[in-house]
């Protein structure tokens, strides 16, 4: 591209009128619903919601910004528990629903053969039930002295569970056992769809090409397999910690008021106590923290081009 | 991974498979010497691919065994047979560069230090610049050059190609033939190429195995099966023929003797591979470039001894090198002719009556029990 001889202008040439004007606009217009709903309630929200988060006053005098910052430091110095606590429960659903799901998921796409179809219906099934009714059903599946917790009194399975800290006696229910398998079950489909995706559009020519050269199965899947994966890796933990960390059902229908997760926080705050800069703040504070960690994350994990 | 001992040859002993009721390859026997150049030629479905495949390990055979020397591989999984292949549409691995992609199969077998060994290679297929892009950069020519090397760097005792030039142009193609033939001389691994293209088999291969229904109809070094068909098939599928049926008049000794389209045509006996009685069918062959064409007014001229055939040009197309003639006769409708254009006769122009004449040692006798049509090139199957 270095040296372009033009040649040279035979005639000079009339100024052109550009062509087609009419559809010029055509790529904004159909941007505009989209816009106009993330700016009604996305931005405006967002707006509403931080100058809430620096106000001062009372639900009786009324609130007013006074640009009083001091309240997400009280908000993060007495609630950092809640917090860490969010961000443990959610990391370890994600990593039982990434080791639950990846088996799944590379069965469906590899092994599964006219079975694959049933088999994804069945993965998505549970959207056709309320997630709140989900995870009630889940409350009486671990209820004290139902079948779930007697087998695992008798399998001793709780004397373990109850020594680590995650269950109570031989209670599952209101522990933070029965919080994690309830974010786990919930977010599962998350996790299964997004590594589905990319492990089915792996040319099925790559495991044989890793065979013939020398790659037993095994380090197949380590070399081959699981890097062309990870963008369904990434977008699957993605789609499960972001939406496990602010959820608050779960630790509200399974847990107790030791398992508080910061959602549940949230919600008490803006509903039960009405303190709306409190809740205002928490909310930007579990923003930025999930921000910054997944921003982290994806560095990591060096998918950049991969996606 | 490479022996030294020479008895390297790739031995296949009854080796047949099965997909249900269909018959993809019927019992196979067939040797490919130690350093080679052997190609598997046939039609899409043939058979060709899932032989390859066998010799790999991609595919289990349904009976018959797999042997590389004295060692039987039938039951070794591909990760521990001495083979590489480089697959149709090469196969690369998209998340790893060129580099990295090369050295896959010496880091597999644990081998520390790779660099030296695979900038040489990437040398040899003349691709050291691009070492660190990842294949979707390269152009289709590059890919198919790194998948070559891929396989070629762990010094496989046979390297299978599966149809490796399918994916480039023409010319692309000529060229990559051209180079194919250069690293095999250069590093003496044996290679079995499996292709359609008749013309990139003949021209790269020195043993040419022409497959069709699952089965090896003729096996020979090009020359040998492009003079000497012994089937229908191989003699249309292998450039053109011209297929006379014709009926056994006298046989004597070294020369048979036979009848077609109202004129005798002589037949040397060690070229027809078919069972011959005196007043049964014989197809006769002559490739087109072997016929003369003469003017019918000029018949007188042409030397005693010689097979003649009566006809009328139907069509004349001049294509620069020769031109290609069919002819109308009454022997058999539409014979090619190819005549060089050394000295072009004016006369020769369709509606001409014209004497076609050849030698008689460049006639060769079929089964007549065959498809005359058998292995000519449909229409359809070219833009495949």
């Amino acid at each position: 591209m270095a040296a372009v001889t033009e040649a040279p202008p035979l005639a000079p040439v009339p100024a052109k009128k550009p062509p087609r004007k009419r559809g010029r606009w055509t790529p904004y217009l159909l941007l505009l619903p989209g816009i106009l709903w993330l700016l009604v309630f996305f931005a405006l929200p967002m707006v509403y919601q931080a100058s809430t988060s620096v106000q001062t006053g009372s639900l009786e005098e009324g609130y007013e910004v006074t640009w009083h910052f001091a309240t997400y430091w009280n908000a993060l110095s007495e609630y950092w528990p809640q917090f860490l606590r969010s961000v443990l429960y959610a990391g370890t659903a994600t990593v039982l629903c990434l080791l639950l799901g990846y088996p799944l998921a590379y069965l469906i796409a590899f092994r599964a053969g006219r079975w694959r179809n049933l088999i994804m219906i069945l993965v998505i099934a549970p959207f056709f039930t309320s997630f709140l009714i989900r995870t009630l059903a889940w409350k009486t599946i671990l209820a004290d002295g139902g079948p779930v917790v007697g087998a695992l009194n008798s399998l001793h399975v709780l004397d373990v569970t109850s020594w680590l800290g995650i269950t109570a006696g031989d209670r599952v229910l209101a522990t933070p056992l029965a919080v994690v398998c309830g974010l786990t079950y919930n977010f599962l489909p998350f996790m299964i769809l997004p590594l589905y995706t990319s492990l089915e559009r792996i040319d099925g020519r790559l495991h044989e090409a890793a065979g013939d050269l020398y790659a037993r199965p095994f380090t197949t899947f380590r070399k081959v397999t699981f890097p062309l994966s990870m963008p369904g890796v990434v977008s699957g933990t993605l789609l499960t910690f972001i939406p496990a960390t602010g959820d608050y059902v779960n630790a509200d229908l399974l847990g107790s008021t030791d398992t508080r997760m910061i959602g549940n926080v949230i919600q008490s705050q803006f509903l039960r106590i009405l303190d709306y800069p409190t809740a205002a703040a928490l909310s930007f504070i579990l923003m930025f923290a999930i921000l910054i960690m997944v921003t982290l994350y994806i560095r990591k994990s060096g998918t950049e081009d991969l996606v | 991974m490479t022996t030294t001992n020479s008895s390297g040859d790739v031995r296949l002993s009854g080796i047949s498979k099965t997909y249900g009721s269909f018959t993809a390859v019927h019992p196979l026997d067939l040797t490919v010497p130690q350093g080679s150049f052997f190609a598997l030629l046939g039609a899409s479905g043939c058979g060709k691919t899932t032989t390859l495949r066998m010799i790999a390990g991609l595919e289990e055979p349904t009976s018959g065994t797999v042997s590389l020397g004295d060692q039987d591989v039938t039951r070794l999984p591909p990760y521990k047979r001495p083979v590489n292949t480089v697959f149709q549409s090469y196969a690369l691995f998209p998340h790893l560069d060129i580099f990295e992609n090369v050295a896959f199969g010496l880091r597999r077998r644990g081998i520390k230090s790779v660099k030296k060994q695979v900038e040489e290679m990437l040398d040899l297929v003349q691709l050291g610049e691009q070492a660190r892009k990842k294949p979707h950069q390269l152009s289709g020519g590059q890919q198919q050059r790194v998948a070559v090397a891929r396989a070629l760097i762990n010094h496989p005792e046979v390297l299978l190609l599966d149809e490796p030039l399918g994916a480039l142009d023409l010319k692309l193609r000529r060229q990559m033939q051209l180079e194919l033939k250069r690293i095999q001389t250069e590093v003496g691994i044996t290679f079995v190429h499996v292709t359609h293209d008749q013309e990139e088999a003949m021209t790269m291969a020195d043993t040419v195995a022409v497959m069709n229904a699952g089965r090896v109809e003729q096996l020979g070094a090009p020359a040998d099966l492009y003079e000497n068909p012994r089937t229908t098939f191989v003699a249309n599928f292998l450039g053109t023929s011209n297929l006379i049926e014709a009926e056994v008049d006298t046989r004597s000794g070294a020369e048979i003797v036979l009848k077609a389209g109202g004129g005798k045509l002589t037949l040397p006996s060690e070229r027809c591979s078919a069972p011959t009685t005196t007043g049964g069918k014989v197809l006769v062959g002559v490739r087109p470039e072997k016929i003369s064409l003469t003017h019918a007014d000029d018949a007188g001229e042409i030397p005693d001894g010689r097979n003649r055939v009566t006809g009328r040009i139907a069509d004349a197309s001049f294509t620069g090198v020769s031109t290609q003639y069919v002819i109308d006769s009454p022997a058999g409708a539409e014979l090619a002719v190819y005549v060089q254009n050394v000295d072009r006769d004016t006369r020769l122009a369709p509606g001409a009556e014209v004497v076609l004449h050849w030698s008689p040692a460049h006639t060769f006798g079929l089964d007549a029990s065959q498809d005359i049509e058998a292995g000519v090139e449909k229409v359809e199957e070219e833009t495949s």
